[in-house]
Parts: C-alpha cells; sequence; structure tokens
C-alpha cells in the first residue's frame, strides 16, 4: 500500500528526529545546572542509538499496544535510548561536571543536526509530491 | 515531545538564576547595613540550588532547577573601630554584615551568564521547532 511506503520512507528520519530533540532535552538539562552542585552531565551516544532504533530495538522504551484504539503513551524518551553519565575532563570542587564549554559545542552541533534531518526530510517529501502530482 | 521540555527546563534555570541575581543584589545593598529587623547586623544570604526532574518527576524528562533553600552566610562579621557611631559597643566597635562585595561581583557575573546561556538555549530551540513546522511545505 501506498501509505505503508510513505511510512517505510519516514520513519528513519522520524526516529532521527525524535533521538535529536531527546537529545536537545539532556544537554537542556546539563546547561540549565552548569551551577548546580553534585550534579552529573549527562548524554546519549546519538550514532550507536539511532543505530539501535534503525535495526529493530525501537520497542525497549516504548508502550505495548494490543488494541488499535489504544494510546501509545506519551513519554519523555520515546525511544528508550540509554542515558549515559559523561567522563569529567577537569573536575569540579562541588561535584558537578558540567563543561559549559562542551555542552555549547554539543548544543550547536545537536540543533544543527536537527535541522539537517530537517531538511533532508523536507527534500523527500518534495520529491514525493512531485511524483504524486498530475500533470 | 521533548522539545516542549527544554523550555521548561530553560525557564526553570532562569527562574533560579533571577532568583540568586535577588540574593546578590540584596547582599550588595545591605553591605553596610549594621542594623536590621531581628537587630542585630545582617547577613549575608547564598543560594542553595538542586536539580529537580521535570514533567511528571521522570528523571528521563530532564532535570531542572530550583532553589532548594536561601542560607546565610556562617563566616564571621567585619568589625569596624567607629565610637562615634550610634551601634557601636562599650569598647568603641561596631558590627557590619559579612557581605564580600568582590564576591558578590563575581556571582552576580556568574548567574548573568548563565541567565543568557540558557536564553540562547530557548532561542535555539524555538528555532528547530519553527523550522519543524514548514515541513513539507
Amino acid at each position: 500500500m501506498m501509505v505503508d511506503k510513505l511510512d517505510r520512507l519516514f520513519e528513519g528520519h522520524a526516529a532521527a528526529l525524535k533521538l535529536a530533540s531527546f537529545r536537545q532535552q539532556l544537554l537542556a538539562s546539563n546547561i540549565a545546572n552548569a551551577d548546580t552542585p553534585h550534579y552529573k552531565a549527562m548524554d546519549i551516544d546519538f550514532a550507536a542509538e539511532l543505530k539501535r532504533v534503525i535495526d529493530g530495538g525501537a520497542a525497549a522504551g516504548s508502550l505495548v499496544t494490543t488494541h488499535p484504539r489504544h494510546l501509545p503513551g506519551n513519554s519523555a524518551n520515546p525511544l528508550g535510548a540509554q542515558v549515559r553519565y559523561r567522563s569529567d575532563v577537569q573536575g569540579n570542587i562541588d561535584g558537578n561536571t558540567v563543561d559549559m564549554d562542551r555542552e555549547r559545542a554539543q548544543f550547536a552541533e545537536n540543533a544543527l543536526r536537527y535541522e539537517a534531518i530537517v531538511r533532508v526530510l523536507n527534500t523527500q517529501i518534495q520529491h514525493m509530491k512531485a511524483a504524486l502530482r498530475t500533470q | 515531545m521533548s522539545l516542549f521540555n527544554v523550555f521548561h527546563i530553560a525557564a526553570s534555570a532562569l527562574t533560579a538564576q533571577s532568583q540568586r541575581l535577588n540574593v546578590v543584589a540584596s547582599n550588595l545593598a545591605n553591605a553596610e547595613s549594621a542594623t536590621s529587623v531581628n537587630g542585630g547586623p545582617y547577613r549575608a544570604k547564598q543560594v542553595v540550588f538542586e536539580a529537580i526532574p521535570m514533567s511528571g518527576g521522570s528523571v528521563q524528562a530532564g532535570l531542572g532547577v530550583a532553589v532548594r533553600e536561601v542560607v546565610d552566610d556562617p563566616s564571621p562579621l567585619r568589625r569596624v573601630y567607629d565610637p562615634r557611631h550610634p551601634a557601636a559597643d562599650k569598647d568603641g566597635y561596631v558590627t557590619y554584615p559579612n557581605v564580600n562585595v568582590v564576591d558578590e561581583m563575581v556571582n552576580m557575573i556568574s548567574a548573568s551568564r548563565s541567565y543568557q546561556n540558557n536564553v540562547d538555549v530557548m532561542n535555539t530551540t524555538k528555532a528547530m521547532m519553527l523550522k519543524l513546522l514548514t515541513l513539507g511545505q
């Protein structure tokens, strides 16, 4: 069915977008807690998590639905990505491991990655629309 | 959607940092207050930050910041010899607050930098969401 194909075409990118926005939230947490004593900076391994999701491990963190009218749930971590603590480069005396330079760099990189995914997705949609258009 | 959580997280940090800035302002304003409502000289206040889980208490939804408490600085008060001051004790010493102006200025700069960082986080996230809304157009 056509809709199935469309779904399959977009699902990889959808997963990447979800992961990128989840990562954005973790990085925002790190930046917000730059002055909180004992806070440990967190992150995910984007490439590894995306590979896991695309290889079919996405079910780990999502709810199982047994009826078509069940709601899929609205978990904050929809793909069940594994959150890890960052290894600290230079420990702080109050136990905080947020390295602001690194966080900002990662944050900018992740935002760029997100935009790139959106752009690729957009191009695919344009192609699909061109193919569907009757002339 | 995780991107909405980012706004909650950054907003909690903005609130916490502005509270810290308030405390700095009150410390600086009272750096010379030898008397206060509780009789003794003013004592410098410091905020204690704490990470709080956002949206339904789940750590997975990210951690925001809140001010857990405002504590009095336990360092000794400053004593200055000034026998003509109305608040002088029998030895002629006036007890002034333990506000360290240099510390407070550093604290203020740190708070304002953190505030800026969190505003940047919000702006970037807003740009990302607006980009997403143009999908398919």
